[in-house]
């Protein structure tokens, strides 16, 4: 019965949306309040309707309701709870649905939270916004439904696949999608801005918000997915720039660069147009992302020609949002007028240089992901395009973004002074120079290049700081007054530097100063990795609650002293017949001692693999460090009050 | 695969191929530096029934084999080339991580330098126009 409810409550939804997509333009065409209003009541009965639904999903999970398609197929009651409630986002039908529940929720926040917007204005969006709503509707209920019964439902189900058993990816996709779907806001902002012809900095400040939350989610959300690769699969790498990897980080890419677009649009009234255009591509590269994952075009091109269902309506999706949008903007961004002028060397000029960068990267991303597929399709031969293509072009790419990163924030609006910010910089050089020297010390140039990076960005950022705040200029109670006082944004803007800063040294060294060792190991016999001597003390059998492990005991010796126990296993799933590889991690921080199992030969031993990654926790750490600061950028009283602030026409100390 | 699947479930098609765990001991050869340069070029060839996985990291029984008749070539006293060739011929470009370039591949490796040009002209232009 619940589930019907659920699937009753989603035919409800989309009724709702549709009204949603139409009458509240009409009624911002015509001046009629009461039509405009209706959006905000729609919104937010879209969100409740699309939660009952997902709440009888999720029940259906959680009682094992086998007689759901859904969960026959995805769940298992031997499962854990926690598996058996993460098991709902597990699968398409369900992980629609949690795209849907956020994408509505949005709705309802911007319905709530948009009280200080121009009502025609608010109108619009939430009827773009119920525009995307619709169409994730309809594709969910038409294509993919959740609900579907089976007859006669099975005693028991297929199970979820033992790799998603996992705490790290459980939460990745609920982060991811809060990305994905956030970035609809900036489109829907967009589109009802040029519907209205109007784009000035009170709208650059409604987008920023928004897309600040958005970006943080993605950003933590792959920063997830990465970790739980890093442990999960057992060799210790942490990113393939596989096609669903580079799925997620295009519109990640895109998004950074409307979050810098949109500073020069409300400070400066500068770009804005382009920044329009990057609020449209943002989401558009998450609903292509959304195809190509979803569509099966990646594993075949030819399996998604023998059912293209799916994937055509996506397509079909992607065409008109994209396609309408940027119809839209052709026709409407000449009447948005010409920005305020500045020079190349100033503020605005190096918040473009990073539009710049961060577009063609992405560009060239989205063109070695798909590149495969159109060969394939042209019949024009299979080739691969791995990680050797993205590291040769995408590194050299954002370079000079990582080099102009330090000096950007140090530029004054309008007109800048590179050789003075250069001057300023005097410390973060030092500190490149010193990270550079240390890095050449053992004999690798491209670690010297990438400490040196890590290290100008993070001391540039810190210097920016020390600017604002005056240090050793003034007196502590000063430095301490000004801190109070400053932006929450600046605050923010420089935290997410200093992880970028804390992400460059991670990768960086991680990838020069690994050291890895492949053995096969017998009880009693050591090795020696990094320092450390590792001593494997044999393996035992264990039971979990729906799997059986090899459980393998390695001592972890520094200098002859115990140091810590390395327990990998090595885990047998019956039901999903499949077996997972458990990493054992010991971490410093500086440092992860990594250990996983392989096979046990009756002669040779068991082989052992160890590695130990210098840094490699950075990575997670910086990109942590990103996120947060993208939130405090959002605590901004700026970002949050309803009239805007008049500001003084002086730039300089902005 | 004829139903599309689900972003996890494909992910983790991608992923899902390690029944086995990757290099095993075993198959290690015992010149340190045959086995060097073995796994150098392990990385750099695909898994070709794996997604962008190498066949040093993937765990597919397809990969072992290419990993066996890999140190195999190298033992016999192939070139990293000819290893390699020996592989290509079998499996195409495809099973290169790296594609080579070619003239079906000029625009996967030169339009990067172009999309860069034209973000560049874009910028001047910009800027000329408001001059």
């Amino acid at each position: 019965m619940t589930a019907e409810l659920g699937h009753f409550a989603l035919a409800l939804a989309l009724g709702l949306a549709l009204l949603q997509a139409a009458l509240p333009l009409y009624g911002a065409s015509r001046g009629r309040p009461a039509l405009m209003d209706l959006a905000r009541h729609t919104a937010l009965g879209q969100f409740v309707l699309t939660a009952i639904a997902f709440a009888a999903l999720a029940r259906a999970y959680v009682v094992s309701d086998f007689s759901v398609a859904a969960v026959a197929q995805n769940s298992h009651s031997l499962k854990p709870l926690l598996y058996r409630l993460t098991g709902v986002w597990g699968n398409h039908e369900g992980s629609l649905l949690l795209w849907l529940l956020i994408l509505t929720l949005f709705g309802a926040m911007v319905a709530v939270f948009g009280g200080s917007l121009r009502k025609t204005f608010q109108a619009r969006v939430l009827a773009v916004q119920a525009m995307i709503g619709a169409g994730f509707l309809a594709f969910t209920l038409f294509t993919s439904n959740p609900f579907q019964r089976v007859w006669p439902p099975p005693l028991d189900g297929a199970g979820l696949n033992p790799l998603l058993q996992d705490p790290g990816l459980a939460f990745h996709p609920p982060l991811l999608y809060f990305g994905y779907v956030g970035l609809s806001v900036a489109f829907s902002f967009a589109v009802a801005a040029l519907i209205e012809g109007k784009v000035d900095r009170a709208w650059a400040r409604w987008v920023r918000p928004w897309t600040l939350a958005a970006w943080a989610g993605l950003t933590a959300g792959i920063a997830l997915g990465s970790w739980w690769a890093y442990y999960e699969l057992g060799w210790g790498g942490f990113w393939f720039w596989d096609p669903v990897e580079n799925a997620s980080f295009m519109p990640w890419l895109a998004a950074t660069a409307l979050l810098h677009s949109a500073i020069a649009a409300e400070r400066r009234e500068a770009l804005r147009s382009w920044t329009v255009l990057l609020a449209i591509l943002a989401f558009s590269l998450s609903l292509l992302g959304a195809f190509l994952v979803r569509s099966g075009v990646l594993t075949s091109v030819h399996a998604f020609a023998t059912d293209p269902e799916r994937g055509v309506f996506i397509l079909l999706l992607l065409g008109i949002a994209t396609g309408g949008a940027l119809a839209l903007y052709a026709w409407r961004a000449p009447t948005l007028g010409k920005g305020a002028p500045f020079r190349p060397v100033s503020r605005e000029g190096a918040l473009l240089l990073n539009n710049l960068v961060l577009v063609t990267a992405c560009a060239t991303v989205l063109l070695g992901t798909l590149y495969p597929l159109f060969l394939d399709a042209l019949d024009a031969g299979k080739v691969s395009v791995g990680p050797p293509y993205f590291t040769a072009t995408f590194v050299p790419l954002v370079a000079p973004a990582l080099v102009a990163m330090a000096i950007g924030p140090m530029l004054a609006w309008k007109r800048g002074d590179v050789a003075g910010a250069l001057g300023r910089l005097w410390l973060a050089a030092l500190g490149a120079a010193l990270a550079a020297g240390a890095a050449f010390a053992y004999g690798e140039t491209l670690a010297a290049l990438g400490l040196a990076a890590a290290a100008w960005i993070g001391l540039g950022a810190l210097v920016e700081w020390g600017e604002r705040l005056r240090v050793g200029r003034t007196p502590a109670g000063e430095v301490w007054r000004r801190a109070r006082s400053m932006p929450r944004a600046a605050w923010g803007g420089g935290l997410a530097h200093l992880g970028v800063a804390v992400v460059v040294a991670g990768i960086t060294a991680s990838q020069c100063f690994q050291s890895e060792l492949i053995l096969a190991m017998k009880p009693g016999d050591s090795a020696r990795i990094a320092g450390y001597t590792i001593r494997y003390d044999g393996s035992a059998r264990v039971e979990g609650p729906n799997y059986r492990a090899d459980r393998a005991t390695l001592s972890v010796l520094r200098d002859g002293a115990p140091a810590a126990v390395l327990a990998p296993e090595r885990r047998f799933y019956p039901v999903e017949r499949q077996h997972t590889t458990e990493a054992a991690i010991r971490t410093t921080v500086l440092a992860d001692l990594y250990a996983v199992i392989g096979e046990e030969d009756p002669q040779a031993g068991r082989t052992v693999r160890l590695y130990h990654n210098p840094l490699v926790p950075w990575i997670w750490i910086g990109a942590i460090v990103m996120a947060l600061g993208a939130l405090i950028s959002l605590s901004d009283r700026r970002l949050r009050l309803a009239v805007p602030v008049r500001r003084r026409r002086h730039p300089a100390t902005a | 695969m004829t139903r599309p699947a689900a972003i996890l479930a494909l992910l983790l098609a991608l992923l899902s191929a390690p029944a086995q765990a990757a290099l095993d001991a075993s198959e290690m050869l015992a010149d340190p530096a045959l086995e060097a340069r073995a796994r150098a070029l392990a990385k750099g060839l695909r898994c070709v029934v794996c997604q962008n996985q190498s066949i040093d990291d993937s765990g597919a029984d397809l990969a072992r084999d290419l990993r066996r008749s890999l140190r195999a070539r190298l033992l016999a006293g192939d070139s990293d080339e000819e290893a390699i060739g020996y592989l290509t011929e079998r499996y195409g470009d495809y099973v290169l991580l790296e594609p080579p370039l070619k003239p079906a591949t000029w625009a996967l490796w030169f339009a990067p330098v172009g999309f860069a040009a034209v973000a560049l002209a874009l910028a001047l232009r910009y800027f000329r126009r408001r001059e």
